[in-house]
């Protein structure tokens, strides 16, 4: 079952797109998620897809056409990167709040500066709050995998979604990858169908919203972000019968008896995963929590989790500069406080900025500090930079 | 053949580095392989010193990183050996391959101390003879096959030749030079 071949992560995304034939794609190019468009006009240029490719002069523009085009009914994508993505920001607002289920393909990559056009996750973090469902993926196969999910889960509750994978590490390195046939691809992801449209009745898209409304609009925009958590999860439990492959909100890797966990996010994790088999042959009981939905946040999910274990990490490919911790720690942290658990004690990391690599002994030294705290019952510092020099 | 094999490769931008990086990670792959073939990417410009990774294995490797001990390294200009620790953290039972008309024993003193396995080819000469133009990435990938048995031989060169003949599709004059060149490196490739 599926097609064995080898591909980077972007060569699978615009395979992924082409399987799927989408209506629309507005779109500017950003090292490292410029080969996206660039695969996909040529599935354009060859008739490969029908799809109408909108080359524009700007992210914002690249923006500004898919919510014209998913709003007249469309299914509309775009990819991008870093400072791309931030200038999109405004219309990113503008997509989620018009409920409009946008796909946006990101290979996230440092934002400035210094210039740097390596992989952290400073440009995803840094729209977390702009309304839009985006999942991680640790490898090209789930970032692939992710993008054939996206449309469903985003139609199905009106939201646009983010399908993010680590810019280089995993958008340009080849490795194996199963592809699902077309046939199947066009049956799983189905016909968009929206309920309004503005080539379909009338529609109103972008309007005023006094203070009479405004709050409403966004309270339901907030209750569609928290029934995504269960759509997702019947989604990826389609997925995983047509391909055998398990998706959740969250992966937890050898957390049954777990004293020692990570929290970790993106490509990384793999890396991790190798240096915890290394410490479990030793008898070291280690293991991680990988996040694969950050929009919604599986608040309760990681909680429950981390209920049992006596230390935790919470890894951050981005800072917050707040002078205490980065954006997954401050979410972490906060879904610990509601679930009323406070036995286990945490730290952040901030680590692999700009493209610093994360080898698998970096993941070992972060392990080395879980076991000092365990050890010592200090939790000293909780706001860590890893390999860094002072 | 062990369960992975790294290798990591050293050239200057616009030599194909990378590219052979990649034409090696699909010859393991057409073999049942698992791979990964990837360049460390910065700001690219001609002639910097660029570097290109490949694992090699029979399970999915899980890691994302760089190569800091690998198993081969390749040299595709021998300049570097000068500039750039080319032998750190390469194990002793695995080899060097350069790009030089040099033998192995004169290169030796240039390595830092490494005591494995050092292999010279003349890809420059060989593609020039061949191609009739300097392209060092094809025979230096075939001297790493060589070495390395990472692939087997003959299953490598079926290999190449069905993938040459699909990319040169417009230009089948040069998939004959092409495969010389391949063959050639293999039977010239110096172990010291």
């Amino acid at each position: 079952m599926g097609i064995r071949e080898r591909l980077s992560g972007n060569e699978a995304i615009a395979v992924a797109m082409k399987q799927i034939n989408p209506d629309v794609m507005g779109a500017f190019p950003i090292t490292p998620s410029t080969e996206i468009p660039q695969y996909f006009s040529s599935y354009v240029d060859n008739g490969e897809v029908d799809t109408e490719f909108i080359a524009v002069e700007s992210e914002h523009s690249a923006m500004s056409t898919c919510i014209g085009a998913q709003a007249a009914g469309c299914r509309a994508i775009s990819a991008t990167s870093s400072c791309g993505l931030s200038y999109m920001h405004e219309m990113l607002y503008v997509a989620a709040s018009d409920r409009l289920p946008i796909t946006l393909a990101v290979s996230c990559r440092a934002l400035s500066g210094p210039i740097n056009i390596n992989n952290d996750h400073s440009d995803a973090m840094s729209v977390r709050d702009a309304g839009w469902l985006m999942l991680f993926a640790e490898t090209n196969q789930e970032a692939y995998d992710n993008y054939l999910q996206a449309m469903r889960i985003a139609e199905a509750v009106n939201l646009p979604i983010m399908i993010c994978q680590d810019g280089f590490i995993t958008s340009h390195a080849i490795e194996n990858i199963t592809l699902v046939e077309d046939d199947k691809v066009k049956d799983f992801v189905g016909e968009y169908k929206p309920e309004y449209s503005l080539l379909k009745g009338s529609m109103a898209v972008g309007p005023y919203a006094t203070p009479a409304f405004y709050i409403e609009a966004k309270r339901q925009q907030a209750q569609a972000m928290i029934d995504a958590k269960d759509v997702i999860r019947s989604v990826s439990a389609d997925f995983e019968k047509m391909t055998g492959r398990k998706y959740d909100l969250i992966e937890e890797y050898e957390m049954k008896d777990a004293e020692r966990a990570i929290i970790i996010i993106g490509s990384s994790a793999g890396t991790a995963k190798e240096a915890i088999r290394g410490l479990r042959a030793t008898g070291e009981k280690v293991g991680l929590i990988k996040i694969r939905s950050f929009r919604p946040f599986p608040a309760e999910e990681i909680a429950r989790a981390l209920k049992n274990v006596k230390v935790f990490a919470v890894m951050d490919k981005a800072d917050s500069f707040n002078s205490h911790c980065g954006p997954i720690f401050a979410e972490v942290s906060a879904a610990m406080c509601v679930a009323n658990i406070n036995n286990p004690k945490g730290i952040n990391i901030i680590y692999g900025l700009g493209g610093r690599d994360v080898r698998v002994e970096s993941i070992e030294r972060v392990f080395a500090q879980l076991d000092e705290i365990v050890k010592t019952g200090d939790v000293g510092e909780s706001y860590r930079y890893l390999d860094v020099r002072e | 053949m062990k369960d992975i094999v790294e290798i990591r490769w050293h050239g200057r931008g616009g030599q194909g580095a990378k590219t052979a990086s990649l034409l090696l990670a699909d010859a393991a792959f057409n073999t049942g392989k698992f791979v990964q073939g990837f360049p460390e990417y910065g700001p690219e410009r001609m002639g910097a010193p660029i570097t290109a990774y490949n694992r090699i294995s029979s399970e999915r490797s899980s890691v994302h990183s760089n190569i800091y001990y690998p198993d081969y390294v390749v040299v595709v200009d021998e300049t570097l050996l000068s500039a750039v620790d080319v032998t750190a953290g390469l194990k002793a039972e695995g080899a060097i391959v350069i790009n030089s008309a040099k033998t192995p024993a004169e290169l030796r003193p240039l390595l830092r101390g490494y005591a494995g396995k050092v292999c010279t080819i003349d890809a420059g000469k060989i593609s020039q003879e061949t191609l009739g133009k300097n392209f060092p990435n094809t025979p230096m990938l075939a001297a790493i096959v060589k070495v390395s048995g990472v692939v087997a031989v003959e299953e490598f060169i079926k290999d190449m030749d069905a993938s040459f003949h699909h990319k040169f599709a417009t230009k089948p004059q040069v998939i004959g030079g092409n495969m010389e060149a391949l063959k050639r490196s293999m039977e010239e490739v110096t172990v010291g």
